[in-house]
């Protein structure tokens, strides 16, 4: 039997709040943090709205040497694995360095630092391209960053399943507890929130081009029409379950599918995910207290995720909720900020609302929507979906303490 | 019991050559694949070589539309997992799709698309706030590099686990390993895994001149690539993909399928130290190389052949060498070591599944590839290196490492299953 | 025009930042790149900046080898 993986520390930067503490308080209040974009002038596109983080003074987390290498969303990362370590009890200079690892997701990698420098290249020359673009803007620059901050050797990884790509990282350092890691620190945070990332978010067909906060991003509703792009994420600290450290749960079951070729008309693999994650974890459908959605507010997307909740557990079975209706989606980001929700929620007995949200009929489903809910959680399964067709389910469960 | 994963099917991508048989024809002639870049005007550039592919898409096989949809390095992917599965005489008529998967690595995904498509919304730079009205349909699909995965996946009717693996230069280790832990814990069955980049664009060869990291021998473009010779003076980029068909070695026996290799041991690490740097002592790379060992049960002086990183960067040359004397220990003297990166040159994240591809054809012929371009020694790379001409070699097992920026060190231990 | 001390350190400054604990106001002529908390990429920004800003012409493959400003700036003066 291999060793069970828990989560010992969260940190979060999300647009409704900076740290896990500001963060949930504002997402049970229902607060959410979309706006106008405030990174460039988006006036001009079709998509105006964006969940930008606030506050988040780079100097006040980082040494200035740091700076001229990162991009933001690369220091929001390094911010977020200090907090997590910290929640943890940890300080990385106490344990030996092959026992700690760095598996993240990411998207596309540090977007606005690779706008800027294509940029110094073509409108001045190659001699204006920086020094630390072979790495600043790469998708691995988070996994590599982190484990030089807090010198970590152990085993590492980066995954990119668009915004499945969350879950998929906290399985892969499952994997490596199993296989005898002490600690992973993994999760995604994430960001591309610059002309050029959005050019290329509106090429995907599923920004909202509404311009009220309230209503721009609505999944399961009947006005749903696309959704808001947002930066930020969650950093988690897994360890095996050996530790003395308290935890926030385990990680107990984890399953990926992919969608059949669109048009081929056979079944969509989310179902199929929460079964195999389910099965992994040992768990009968009735023992889960929670459903953290996918909710991508398109609406053959949102019918598919209904049914395949509806057709595992049943018609109105099981609380579903979509907190991310108060951050916009997060990308890599977004599934590990759930997962941290799902692991706050069985903590303090609340199920967090879906807000803004009318549940359209045609979804049997339980949609937690207006306030939190109080509720006995246990077992909570945690749902993510990437472009093309990627599909992660992931249950955490309370552990005894 | 953890299951053992079997290679059962390779398809390659090279410069110099389609298909996994042109590719070693050119690998056992030390025939070297550099030449002065044609894809775009190299004279603003430092470093004006590179490794390209004439890489023709229709006649690779591949529709109009996939052409139009599909950024290069996913193109490669395609035709790379094209052939390794009709390689591997897979029958899909007898695979449940949920139980096949797809990893694909990149370590800078579809970078040439998305340069050529900044240039036209940008108006070549000149647009902070680049036009949308100019951007096309696919080019999410650029954005986030998952979409090779995706393609790849459609296009073999996968449905079970699929993932883009990106730790940089180490992707295309890193990506078969990701795909070989699937198959042991038992989340797949079979597994389409491989690499893929095609980084040689403006923005990339800019890059890497900023860190004097590529070779500015532009004079003598078939010989530029010279890892473990004292004149060498950086890497050459180069392009392209290999793909695997990865299965349960039980379900490859019963099938009756070739086996290439059984992949006995995969780790990685990361020095922790800088994101290009590399200490000299080899330290991480040694630790990875030991865990690989470990887990396939293997021991140092069972090792046969050494696939190097061997970018040809001087830094990286003595931390290998230093890795593989931490970790095979005298054996380290006695056992062929090269790079093919002196003939291919260095594809980035695709390098290390190409570097898979070369060391199964080497167990199947016990023949190892040489290191081309190495006539003068230096000093301080003092092993086997299999200088310009491949060797007749019995190769039962091999390992191969990888190194990259970000930190990542990884190793893999391929055997002639017993 | 030659490169000064106080041009380097700026340019340092803006290419790469400062460490903590670095001072960098000080005689530091003679101490290494490293303990400036200054690694190769931030030497190569900085010859970076220094070709543009200044439009010095000047060996850049051996003005990175460099490891103190004072042989630093010997490089670069020599054209």
């Amino acid at each position: 039997m291999s060793a069970a993986a828990v989560v010992t520390g969260l940190g979060v930067v999300a647009p409704n709040g900076l740290g896990t503490d500001e963060f949930w308080k504002a997402t049970l209040a229902g607060e959410h943090g979309i706006g106008p974009v405030r990174r460039f002038d988006a006036a001009g596109y079709p998509a105006r709205l964006a969940g930008e983080v606030r506050d988040f003074v780079a100097e006040d987390h980082l040494e200035s040497r740091l700076l001229p290498q990162t991009d933001y969303m690369t220091r929001y990362a390094l911010a977020a694995a200090d907090w997590a370590l910290a929640d943890a009890g940890h300080d990385p200079d106490e344990l030996a360095a092959f026992d700690m690892g760095v598996i993240t997701a990411s998207s596309a990698g540090g977007f606005e630092f690779g706008q800027r420098e294509l940029q110094n290249l073509w409108s001045r020359g190659s001699g204006y391209v920086s020094a630390y673009q072979s790495f600043a803007w790469f998708y691995a620059v988070n996994t590599g960053q982190i484990s030089i901050r807090n010198g970590m050797k152990g085993p590492s990884g980066v995954v990119v399943t668009d915004q499945a790509g969350g879950l998929d990282a906290l399985a892969h350092a499952r994997r490596q507890i199993r296989k005898g890691s002490r600690l992973i620190v993994s999760g995604g945070v994430d960001g591309s929130i610059c002309p050029w990332g959005w050019v290329a978010q509106l090429a995907g067909g599923r920004l909202s081009t509404g311009d009220d906060p309230g209503t721009a991003y609505l999944p399961f509703d009947a006005r749903a029409a696309g959704h808001v792009a947002a930066e930020g994420g969650a950093i988690l600290v897994v360890e095996n379950a050996a530790t003395e450290r308290p935890s926030y749960g385990e990680i107990a079951g984890y399953a990926a599918t992919f969608d059949p070729k669109p048009g081929s008309g056979r079944e969509p693999g989310l179902g199929r995910a929460i079964r195999v994650a389910l099965d992994d974890a040992g768990a009968e459908p009735g023992e889960v207290d929670v459903v953290f959605a996918d909710a991508a507010a398109v609406p053959d997307l949102d019918r598919a995720e209904a049914r395949a909740i509806a057709d595992v557990f049943g018609a109105y079975a099981v609380p579903v909720t979509a907190p991310k209706t108060m951050t916009g989606r997060l990308y890599a980001g977004g599934a590990a900020l759930d997962l941290a929700c799902a692991l706050l929620a069985i903590r303090d007995g609340v199920i967090p609302p879906s807000t803004h949200v009318r549940l359209a009929p045609e979804h049997p489903i339980d949609l937690v929507t207006g306030q939190a809910r109080s509720a006995a959680v246990r077992t909570a399964l945690v749902l993510a979906r990437g472009h093309g067709g990627f599909n992660s389910a992931m249950v955490v469960r309370a552990t005894p303490n | 019991m953890t299951r053992r994963v079997a290679i059962t099917g390779v398809g390659v991508l090279a410069p110099g050559g389609t298909g996994a048989k042109e590719f070693w024809s050119l690998l056992v002639a030390g025939r070297t694949a550099t030449r002065a870049i044609t894809f775009f005007d190299p004279a603003p550039f430092r470093s004006r070589v590179a490794a390209e592919i004439d890489f023709d898409p229709a006649a690779a096989g591949l529709s109009p539309q996939d052409i139009r949809r599909m950024d290069r390095a996913a193109q490669f992917a395609v035709v790379a997992a094209r052939e390794a599965v009709a390689d591997s005489g897979l029958d899909f008529d007898d695979l449940d799709p949920g139980r096949l998967g797809v990893t694909i690595g990149t370590a800078v995904g579809a970078t040439t698309g998305l340069e050529e498509e900044y240039r036209v919304v940008s108006d070549d730079g000149r647009l902070h706030t680049v036009d949308h009205r100019y951007g096309v349909p696919h080019l999410y699909n650029y954005l986030v590099p998952s979409s090779f995965a995706a393609e790849v996946a459609w296009d073999r009717g996968a449905e079970g686990p699929a993932a883009v693996v990106s730790t940089g230069c180490t992707s295309g280790l890193d990506s078969v390993g990701y795909a070989t832990e699937l198959i042991r814990e038992g989340s797949a069955d079979v597994m389409i895994a491989g690499a893929t980049d095609a980084p040689i664009s403006p923005i990339t060869m800019a890059c890497f001149d900023a860190i004097k990291a590529t070779t500015p021998r532009n004079d003598d473009p078939a010989h530029a690539s010279r890892p473990f010779d004292a004149t060498r003076n950086g890497f050459v980029l180069g392009e392209g993909a290999a793909v695997f068909v990865l299965e349960d070695l039980d379900r490859a026996r019963a099938r009756g399928a070739q086996v290439y290799a059984e992949i006995a041991g995969v780790a990685s690490r990361c020095n922790a130290y800088h994101m290009t740097g590399l200490r000299p002592d080899g330290a991480e790379m040694a630790e990875a190389i030991t865990r690989a060992l470990d887990e396939a049960r293997i021991d140092p002086t069972d090792v046969d052949y050494v696939n190097a990183h061997g970018s040809g960067t001087k830094q990286n040359d003595r931390h290998e060498t230093a890795a593989f004397k931490r970790s095979l220990g005298a054996h380290a003297y006695r056992t062929p070591v090269s790079s093919v990166k002196s003939m291919i040159g260095h594809s980035l994240g695709a390098i290390g599944s190409l570097e898979i591809a070369a060391s199964v054809l080497a167990i199947r012929n016990d023949v190892v590839p040489p290191t081309a371009n190495l006539h003068v020694p230096d000093p301080e790379c003092d092993l086997d290196y299999v200088p310009l001409v491949a060797r007749d070699w019995p190769t039962r097992t091999v390992l191969s490492v990888g190194s990259g920026f970000g930190g990542f060190q990884s190793a893999m231990v391929l055997r002639e299953p017993a | 025009m030659a490169l000064t001390l106080e041009n380097l350190k700026r340019v340092l400054r803006e290419g790469a930042g400062t460490q903590d604990g670095v001072d960098l106001s000080g005689d530091i002529l003679d101490t290494p790149f490293d303990e400036l908390g200054y690694d190769s990429l931030a030497v190569l920004e900085a010859t970076s900046r220094i070709t543009r800003e200044f439009r010095i012409e000047f060996d850049d493959d051996a003005a990175v080898a460099a490891t103190t400003p004072r042989e630093f700036l010997a490089l670069v003066n020599a054209g």
